[in-house]
């Protein structure tokens, strides 16, 4: 019924199509569990489906007062004036963090008010404000 | 006075642009194979207005002429030369007007240089190209207006972020535009390819220089891009996978295929349409970065400042330019001949085109989906370096294997030769040596580095096989060399980090596996535009008994004022030593970010000899020209 040409044409599109949707499918699976979502301490505070220990990212304001630097570690509070995390951080602090500034930190939930962060996110800019934090912000305010 | 200048010199060369399209159009209707002068005289004309232009915003920059708001707005009398040059293009109006003289440089370039018989396709070429100057220019008088005046003027500039006055980064933006509208010349020869059927090997040796220039910028302005970002973000990083790098990568893996599939092109096998596409998708790609990066949608680790208008702008452009190419692209496209054989030469540069289209996807999805999220559904998410780790490597072992068994076959043939030669024999042997020094004991990684080995020793036989005649491409060994050394020291630095962050106080030590790091003092200091301390520390290495000592610093600016954390970085041939202070609201305990990288050298090293690849197969091209 086929010829031949149109045969192996027909197999070679088969083929291809198929390998693209298994990468795509590959792509799309690994992307689901690599991708770091977004909370603000309320969003924490409300949800139940937080697991702790995943990498997360939470962001805010730093609370006034809050950082509290020793031998081992930096602590702060991250608020969003409705609800607060306290995280703990080993590292360098990049620049434009300070108390009543904007930051997101990115690490893992111990339990719904402690965070232990791995990183803290720069900003270049200290007129800058991290679009999910001002988001965040204003729908709190209301 | 000079942003009258300004404003007057761009839109005589925006004119000129109009009549060159209009003239180019008139001349479309005489016949005879010579272009008029008047079009050369005119395309001179454009290309001096609009160097002049940017000459004046130059002048107001390094004058420090603040009646022009973006003079003012981005620098600083005080500020060092350099960077008041460099800040002509360290913001948005600044870079456009750069963006635009590429386009005009490379319309005139090739008006000039290029000696193609077929006349219609050079004024098509010419007609595109400048319909994309118009368009920009038109942008920049009406949006972005670089020469825009500030009355009262003030009497002293706000500054250029201090991050941003780097010598690196000075000349970052240039390198990396000559790559992105490079790539516009060769968008406009492929549909202007397309309107006046030009013949398969004709357009490949037109396109190819364009290709091999713009790309060879393209890959120094990246590495460039990330020396900056290792030594001035402070992370010890240099590739963070954010959309801002992705921006600039992604034309790459484009113009990474073209560069191979134009020369399959050039033999008149095939990829005709395949080669037309690409480079549409190119300058595309280009423009999307663009868009990305300036439109503010995206939420990066290098903010730019940024307005929602000229994204839109951008976008609108972006749409028309995809919609008119595909109406072009199906309106003239020319019916082909397939003819490929399997394992011949073209067969394996296919293969290659495949693997690019598949890594730019990979890094357009992870791009992108967080855009795609906030705006469905409003959830807030990042991809980070996981994602990309995860999916790209295992697809480097296939690619590094192709590419060092590609370039062994023939061209228009099916012949096999035997892969267990000598040079595998080698390579195994080698990586055994080495496996059993380093014992990592992850799959990936080992099969990673057995291939990059083998791609490594199988170049270097080209090498010498390339001593003794003539005949190998020389170009395709550096890059693919310096290709298998980037990924094979690229993991041998992973295997090998260490990183450490703790806590200190002035005089005290810290025992960090082989290392003692010890914090001997504190100094102010201060340079020409900043205050600084300095802390002075001494590292030493118990395995090596070797004392090193480094000295960050914690700056702060005056204009703006801002406060900058210098890492201090002791680079040695095999490793560097990597450290960052910071310290909060002036607690007497400092913060510390200690890093052991090795082989740093030799990464960037690998991308110099990659893209030196490309500047070999330019000159190559020139003579045969």
């Amino acid at each position: 019924m086929l010829n031949i040409k149109t045969k192996n044409r027909l197999s070679i599109f088969i083929a291809i199509s198929a390998l693209s949707i298994i990468i795509i499918i590959f792509i799309l699976k690994t992307l689901e569990d690599n991708v770091l979502y977004f909370y603000s301490p309320t969003d924490v505070e409300e949800s139940n489906k937080m697991v702790f220990g995943d990498t997360i990212k939470v962001g805010g304001m730093v609370k006034n007062g809050s950082i509290k630097t020793n031998e081992n570690e930096i602590k702060f509070i991250i608020t969003d004036y409705k609800n607060e995390i306290i995280v703990s951080y080993k590292g360098t602090v990049p620049a434009l963090f300070a108390e009543g500034k904007g930051v997101v930190a990115e690490g893992s939930l111990q339990d719904k008010k402690f965070f232990l962060a791995k990183r803290i996110l720069a900003k270049h800019d200290e007129n800058y404000m991290p679009p999910e934090i001002k988001e965040s912000l204003e729908k709190n305010a209301k | 006075m000079l942003s009258n200048l300004g404003i007057i010199s761009s839109s005589i060369s925006l004119l000129a642009s109009l009549l060159l399209i209009y003239l180019s159009f008139v001349e479309l209707k005489v016949s005879g194979d010579k272009i008029q002068k008047k079009i050369y005289k005119f395309s001179s004309v454009q290309l001096i207005f609009s160097l002049l232009s940017f000459l004046v915003l130059l002048i107001g920059y390094i004058f420090s002429d603040f009646s022009m708001i973006n003079v003012y707005e981005n620098s600083h009398t005080e500020k060092p030369l350099l960077y008041k040059i460099s800040g002509t293009w360290g913001n948005h109006e600044g870079s456009l007007l750069l963006w635009i003289n590429i386009l005009v440089l490379f319309s005139f370039l090739f008006l000039f240089l290029n000696k193609n018989k077929n006349k219609n396709f050079k004024i098509f070429t010419l007609i595109f190209q400048n319909l994309l100057i118009s368009i920009f220019f038109i942008f920049l008088l009406t949006n972005s207006n670089p020469f825009s005046p500030v009355f009262p003027i003030p009497g002293e500039g706000l500054g250029l972020n201090p991050i941003l006055q780097d010598p690196a980064l000075a000349i970052h933006p240039p390198l990396l535009y000559v790559g992105f509208v490079g790539s516009s010349i060769y968008f406009s020869a492929a549909l202007a390819a397309l309107i006046s059927k030009v013949e398969a090997k004709s357009l490949a040796t037109t396109l190819k220089p364009w290709i091999s220039i713009s790309w060879f910028f393209q890959t120094t302005g990246i590495l460039v891009g990330s020396i900056w970002a290792y030594y001035e973000l402070g992370w010890g990083g240099y590739w963070f996978w954010d959309p801002v790098e992705n921006s600039s990568l992604m034309p790459w893996f484009l113009m990474t295929a073209l560069l191979h599939s134009v020369l399959v092109l050039e033999r008149r096998i095939g990829l005709y349409s395949w080669v037309i596409i690409l480079s549409i998708l190119t300058f595309t790609m280009s423009v999307v970065g663009t868009f990305l990066v300036r439109s503010g949608i995206l939420n990066s680790v290098h903010t730019f400042a940024n307005d929602p208008s000229r994204g839109l702008f951008i976008l609108t452009f972006l749409i028309l330019m995809v919609f008119s190419s595909i109406f072009i692209f199906f309106k003239y496209t020319p019916s082909e001949k397939k003819n490929y054989k399997i394992f011949s030469k073209e067969f394996f540069i296919l293969i290659n085109n495949w693997f690019m289209v598949f890594f730019l996807a990979v890094v357009l999805i992870g791009t992108l989906y967080p855009v795609f999220l906030d705006t469905l559904i409003g959830e807030k998410i990042s991809v980070g370096p996981p994602y990309y780790n995860f999916v790209l490597a295992p697809f480097l072992i296939p690619l590094l294997f192709l590419m060092t068994s590609g370039p062994k076959h023939k061209w228009i043939s099916s012949e096999t030769k035997i892969f267990f030669d000598i040079i595998l024999f080698l390579s195994v042997f080698l990586f055994l040596i080495i496996f059993f020094i380093i014992k990592e004991n992850n799959l990936l990684i080992n099969l990673i580095l057995l291939f990059s080995i083998y791609l490594i020793i199988q170049n270097i036989f080209d090498f010498y096989e390339n001593l003794k005649n003539r005949n190998i491409n020389l170009s395709r060994i550096i890059s693919h060399f310096g290709f298998g050394l980037l990924i094979f020291f690229i993991s041998v630095n992973h295997i090998f980090s260490v990183e450490s962050n703790f806590n200190v106080r002035v005089g005290e030590k810290k025992d960090i596996k082989n290392y003692i790091i010890k914090f001997e003092n504190l100094e102010t200091s201060s340079g020409n535009n900043y205050k600084s301390v300095v802390g002075y520390f001494e590292i030493f290495n118990k395995k090596k008994l070797i004392k090193e000592n480094l000295e960050p610093e914690i700056r702060v600016y005056n204009q703006p004022k801002t406060i900058t954390y210098e890492a201090s970085i002791n680079s040695n041939l095999f490793s560097d030593t990597y450290l960052t202070m910071s310290n909060i609201s002036d607690s007497d305990i400092f913060n510390i970010k200690f890093q052991k990288k090795p082989f740093m050298n030799f990464i960037w090293l690998s991308v110099l000899l990659i893209s030196l690849g490309g500047i070999l197969n330019f000159f190559k091209r020139k003579k045969e020209i």
